[in-house]
């Protein structure tokens, strides 16, 4: 019989009664994060292999995307930081020892590449925007630049996409504090999870038959993948010590088993696969459905997997009073 | 690295929270917020109990992962010292520090947007002083000094006597050991 | 800026999410203690252990209160409420200007009035009192250094009759009884010599969580030094969780276990026989009267094991002299508590630790004279004889007596002075008195620090200023060291309070009573009596305290004879003056009254974050604990269907009900007693922090027991049920 409590009031912001530091802003983060790899990662394929027939929304047109949402997750990043002024400090350093130091360089890395994929389709994929752009002082510079140097970039985005995907979930990995994120497994996972999304948002704008053919079959494969690998998570939790068994159980029994099977593997994996094989068998064609579902299911995955990080720890004290009383220090 | 540690006799530490006190006049640390608190364990059922008194804080760990997983160096240590600070003008508020420490609460959110913490009142320490919750324990239980100096009454304590720490299964190597 | 004013601000930085980002906040803040510091002596206020300290302000705004090393009360550490003190100056709901009562279209409220305002009011009420009944119809009640001021006022004018709530609600039982045992009473700071004991003994005393300072730090010595702790008390304390042995005993019972262990220490000859024929009386009557009182007795009445009593009282035997069975502070139980205390002091003699060392030292102040100044004439009759002829054995007023006698159109007293007490919470049971007494009485003057709902009764309210900003009386306690502290202001009072000499020197004044307060600031008093003992007020200014060497011994010089302040000039085991006045002479045991059934005995105690109610709203301790909460004991808790976190309301079998309270479902507690902290349950709205948080333990204490010896009032024969909430 153990009862362990606080005597002294505590209740930290963000903290108590558990960690609440990150809330929608970083899962947005990670979650345009890995869908920017996986656009790159498919745009820079279709170009090394030379599918510009077989694959021209992914030849010409997604690349667009790429920086539109990685931008977007940066503001939502920015908008996450406490200390804004100060955000700068990530760029007067280099942690050797802090992913969110790799992750802040890898971007600076990442633009680069990207508007230059980007400029690389611009003529073929958006030829008004191509056009607007070559109004601009230096715009056709930048538009051959881009066009010159296709293959080469596309070369180094693929290995640079790849890290981008696996840093997202790295980063959340590295946390020893954290038991729900501590496994290498989450790296993968949310590179995968990443190609998945990317391959959705080809499905939404892909016209050509065997290119939609191409990703859907594709995607079917990569959904599988992501379930193997989230039940190698649970495997591995579960079999961990004390403090994983106690996070992995917030999602086999505990208060996430609904939201994480319900809300998450079900609509977001499992029934746009489901929906993605009747396709490839001719049976219906709810391609549209199935790629917002597994835009959802992406977004969901970083939603619960930040939150049940948050919530896992290794330390746990009752509290002795109502919390709410400490805000009549603040009124 | 010059490792200062702080030994608290749990034999002797009757958890009155004057510790908790000291440190907000001392450091002005705003309502609401707590650098370090006071925990209680009992152990047993009636009537053969034991409980135990923990004065908490910041353990300034050795391998402090607050400082390797800081993206900024906001977080950093003190001189050659094991004294984890947080330079407010290099912190932007990521928050990685805070997921970072298994301990949970010892980096706490100022409301000025950077980050505060325990910081073993470093400025009394550069005064040859104790921090402000060692000097005002009523009960003498807290004790503070060097580790690497085998004569400091803190080595000695934890030569002499059975002690602990908080989650040393972390590989932090927390610097805060309780007396048992 | 002022802090408080900063502190709002960052806050509100921090309340708006988004913005405290982009405003930035300030980038590298200024280390503590790198502006401008400046100190000042002074004496805390937060307890009646009266710490010497040090006042630290940095850029004009206090920062931080820290004990005086060179004070034997702090040994250079304050207490948590000690450190926490100064956030009583910048408390925003402290008074401010003086108040009086209105009646405006029938509806009450108070207006902010001038200082002399208020003189004029309350000079006039008094007269009127002394015209129409007498000038000693006025009382005081008090309980901390400024009632001096007061008393001597009221003196002068004619009035005798004070109370200190410290004596009938509080230490009363035991000074009376070791008084009636050794001539001496215990005092404060309390004469035990823990840092040498052996072998603590503390009967229902939670030393650790009543946090007298140097009590505790030498208890904390003692056991550094490994000495045997002792513990009795229904729940699992502090010090019980440091105890060798713990005696969950049933409440109400611990006089059974007392006379028990004199029944084990007689028996087995285990006393200290040369102490006992040499300074004690009535010892054969002692023995033969504890004869029936045997451990499997007391087993019977305590629930405590026979072995574990027989084993405790051989401990306490093979330790002593050096053995303390501590008389405790607080300890107006039961109805029957000087005989309790009787009992205590009884085992202390036969043990022998009265003047030895690691028992009880003998105490000395320093001899500091009074300022020259008239003395008031002494009364025609002693107020006493009137007012508390029941009590004869008792020398000082008995609050709850004085409130009886103020009651109603003949009453005795009609008028009160109040003076940093809470009466309403303070005093158990005479809620229903003081309204009345409210009604019946020409004049109500209270003088306070912060609003307490004693206040909502008053004709007249006075802000004093906190003990921050005032001088006060020198602290020269008889104790160990006699020792001076100067408790000077670090600030001007705040908004137009004032201290308690200005107050009362003013009222004099007005009364035409001047003459007695022959200064124009109590510096002047001050720097004449240190002068008179070789310092001056410029010296304490700089050192704060004046330690002076002893001119009696410690102890008792075993070469030399002893005579005591009793009757017979001995340690009265047997007590002639008890029988004179037709009480026990020798402590009787009588059962306590079982709780109804569903119903638990209502314990309560002290938390180290506050000093009873007075603390509650002072933003650092209401920050440690803002509320309290009800122990309850798992089996119990099962039986109601309730859990840790919830909430409750607790009712007595006449059906009151308490504010709502904050479970917690502990194994430190019996099954048949529940405990909660006392000082919760304001209700005063302007104490903006503690309003309406917690419960009050004293408004449910139906059953309060008067102690026919000293007239005080038992507190813990009340029983209480948890309700579930509904809301």
């Amino acid at each position: 019989m153990v009862e362990e409590l606080l005597v002294t009031a505590r209740f930290n912001p963000k903290i108590d009664p558990s960690l609440a530091i990150w809330s929608w802003e970083i899962p947005v983060y990670l979650f345009l994060g890995g869908l920017t790899a996986g656009i790159m990662a498919f745009a820079a394929y279709a170009v090394l292999a030379k599918k510009d027939m077989e694959l021209p929304f992914a030849h010409n047109r997604i690349a667009l995307w790429a920086p539109i949402a990685l931008s977007i997750g940066m503001t939502a990043l920015f908008m996450d930081l406490e200390h804004k002024l100060y955000v700068f400090r990530f760029y007067t350093s280099f942690q050797p020892a802090s992913p969110m130091s790799w992750g802040a360089w890898i971007l600076v890395l990442i633009y680069p590449l990207m508007i230059l994929q980007t400029l690389s389709t611009l003529r073929l994929g958006y030829p008004r925007l191509a056009g607007w752009l070559e109004g601009l002082p230096l715009g056709n510079t930048a538009l051959n630049l881009g066009e010159t140097l296709r293959r080469p970039v596309a070369a180094l985005v693929i290995p640079l996409a790849v890290g981008l995907g696996i840093y997202t979930g790295v980063l959340l990995s590295a946390f020893s504090a954290r038991p729900f994120w501590n496994t290498g497994l989450l790296g993968p996972l949310f590179l995968i999870s990443g190609l998945s999304t990317a391959g959705a948002v080809a499905l939404i704008g892909a016209r050509l038959g065997c290119e939609r053919h191409f990703f859907t079959r594709t995607d079917i494969f990569l959904i599988g993948v992501e379930l193997t690998l989230i039940t190698l998570l649970i495997i591995n939790l579960g079999t961990g010590p004390a403090q994983q068994l106690n996070a992995v159980h917030m999602v086999m029994g505990g208060e996430y088993t609904v939201p994480f099977w319900l809300w998450f593997v079900l609509p977001g994996l499992l029934i746009p696969l489901l929906l993605e094989i009747f396709e490839m068998c001719g049976i219906c064609h709810y391609s549209l459905a199935a790629s917002l579902l597994v835009l959802y299911g992406g977004y969901m995955l970083r939603y619960l997997t930040v939150e049940l990080g948050q919530l896992s720890t290794w330390t746990n004290y009752a509290v002795q009073f109502d919390p709410q009383l400490l805000e009549r220090l603040t009124p | 690295m010059i490792t200062y540690a702080m030994v608290i006799d749990t034999k002797t530490c009757i958890g009155c929270g004057d510790c908790v006190v000291a440190c907000k006049t001392e450091n002005n640390v705003p309502a609401g917020l707590n650098r370090d608190w006071v925990v209680e364990t009992t152990h047993g059922e009636y009537p053969h109990l034991s409980t135990e008194f923990r004065s908490e804080r910041c353990n300034h760990c050795t391998h402090a992962t607050c400082v390797t997983n800081c993206p900024t160096g906001a977080s950093h240590f003190w001189k050659d010292t094991n004294i984890v600070l947080v330079a407010a003008e290099k912190c932007t508020g990521c928050k990685a520090c805070i997921a970072a420490c298994p301990y949970d609460a010892r980096l706490i959110m100022h409301p000025g947007g950077y980050i505060d913490k325990c910081t073993f009142c470093h400025h009394r320490v550069d005064q040859g002083l104790d921090p402000a919750c060692v000097s005002t324990c009523p009960t003498h239980c807290m004790h503070f000094g060097i580790l690497n100096d085998p004569n400091s009454v803190v080595s000695q304590l934890l030569r002499s006597r059975n002690h602990k720490a908080l989650l040393p299964e972390t590989g932090n190597i927390p610097n805060v050991c309780y007396l048992v | 800026m002022q802090r408080r004013e900063f502190l709002k601000l960052s806050t509100m930085l921090g309340a708006t999410g988004v913005l405290p980002g982009l405003m930035g906040g300030c980038s590298a803040r200024p280390l503590p203690g790198t502006g401008e510091v400046r100190t000042s002596p002074t004496v805390c206020n937060i307890c009646f252990w009266q710490c010497a300290a040090t006042l630290y302000t940095e850029n004009r705004q206090p920062w931080k209160v820290v004990g005086n090393p060179h004070d034997p009360h702090c040994n250079g550490r304050l207490c948590t409420r000690g450190s926490g003190g100064i956030a009583s100056y910048g408390d925003p709901d402290r008074l401010r200007h003086p108040l009086i009562r209105v009646d405006k279209n029938g509806k009450q409220s108070f207006r902010k009035a001038t200082w002399d305002e208020a003189f004029d009011y309350i000079s006039d009420k008094m007269q009127t009192i002394a015209e129409r009944h007498g000038r000693d119809r006025i009382a005081l009640f008090s309980h901390g250094d400024g009632g001096s001021h007061f008393q001597r006022m009221l003196q002068a004018f004619g009035s005798h009759a004070y109370a200190h709530p410290s004596f009938a609600q509080c230490r009363g039982p035991r000074e009376v009884a070791f008084g009636l045992t050794f001539g001496e009473g215990v005092g404060s700071p309390d004469r035990t010599d823990m840092t040498k004991s052996r072998c603590i003994v503390l009967i229902g005393s939670h030393i650790g969580e009543n946090l007298h300072n140097s009590q505790v730090q030498s208890l904390t010595e003692a056991l550094d030094n490994g000495a045997t702790l002792i513990t009795v008390d229904p729940r699992f304390s502090v010090p019980a969780s440091k105890s060798k042995h713990w005696l969950p005993v049933k409440p109400g019972t611990d006089l059974a276990l007392l006379l028990a262990w004199m029944n084990v220490i007689i028996n087995e000859d285990l006393h200290d026989r040369d102490y006992v024929a040499r300074y004690c009386s009535g010892f054969e009557q002692l023995a033969a009267h504890v004869q029936p009182f045997n451990p499997e007795w007391a087993y019977l009445e305590t629930g405590l094991e026979p072995d574990q009593i027989r084993t405790t009282a051989r401990a306490m035997a093979q330790a002593a002299p050096a053995t303390l069975i501590h008389p405790g502070r607080h300890v107006t139980w039961y109805g029957d508590d000087s005989q309790r205390c009787r009992a205590i002091a009884i085992l202390n003699a036969l043990l022998g630790s009265w003047g030895r060392p690691g028992g009880f030292y003998a105490q000395e102040k320093v001899d500091l004279p009074e300022y020259p100044a008239p003395k008031p004439p002494k009364p025609d009759r002693d107020w006493k004889a009137d007012v508390q002829a029941d009590y004869p054995l008792v020398s000082t007023g008995i609050s709850n007596v004085l409130i009886d006698h103020s009651v109603g159109p003949d009453a005795f007293f009609k008028g009160w002075f109040v003076y940093a007490t809470n009466l309403v919470t303070t005093i158990p049971g005479v809620r229903k008195q003081l309204e009345q007494a409210a009604q019946s009485l020409d004049l109500m003057v209270v003088i306070d620090t912060m609003p307490a709902e004693i206040t909502g009764y008053a004709d007249v309210v006075l802000p004093e200023c906190t003990y921050l900003e005032r001088h006060d009386d020198l602290r020269n306690k008889p104790e160990r060291i006699p020792t001076l502290a100067l408790r000077m202001p670090a600030f001007p009072p705040e908004f137009d309070s004032k201290p308690a000499w200005w107050i009362a020197r003013g009222l004099a004044k007005k009364l035409d009573l001047g003459k007695y307060f022959p200064w124009q600031d109590y510096r002047e008093v001050l720097d004449w009596q240190l002068r008179q003992v070789g310092s001056s007020l410029k010296e304490m200014e700089e050192i704060g305290v004046k330690t002076f060497p002893r001119k009696t011994p410690v102890y008792f010089d075993p070469l030399k004879p002893v005579t005591f302040n009793t009757p017979s000039g001995k340690i009265e085991l047997y007590s002639p003056s008890l029988e004179q006045t037709g009480h026990d002479p020798l402590p009787k045991y009588t059962p306590p009254q079982r709780p109804p059934s569903g119903y638990f005995h209502l314990n309560y105690g002290r938390a180290a974050a506050h000093t009873f109610g007075r603390t509650i709203n002072n933003p650092l301790l209401f920050e440690l604990m803002p509320e309290n909460c009800v122990w309850v004991h798992p089996s119990a808790a099962a039986g109601l269907g309730i859990t840790s976190g919830q909430y409750v309301r607790l009712k007595n079998p006449e059906g009151a009900h308490s504010n709502r309270v904050r479970v917690r479902v502990t194994q430190r507690i019996r099954p048949d007693s529940v405990f909660l902290v006392h000082g919760f349950g304001h209700t005063d709205q302007r104490l903006r922090l503690a309003r309406g948080v917690g419960a009050d333990d004293a408004g449910l204490m139906h059953n309060v027991k008067i102690d026919p010896v000293m007239g005080g009032t038992g507190m813990r024969a009340s029983f209480v049920t948890l309700v579930r909430k509904e809301a």
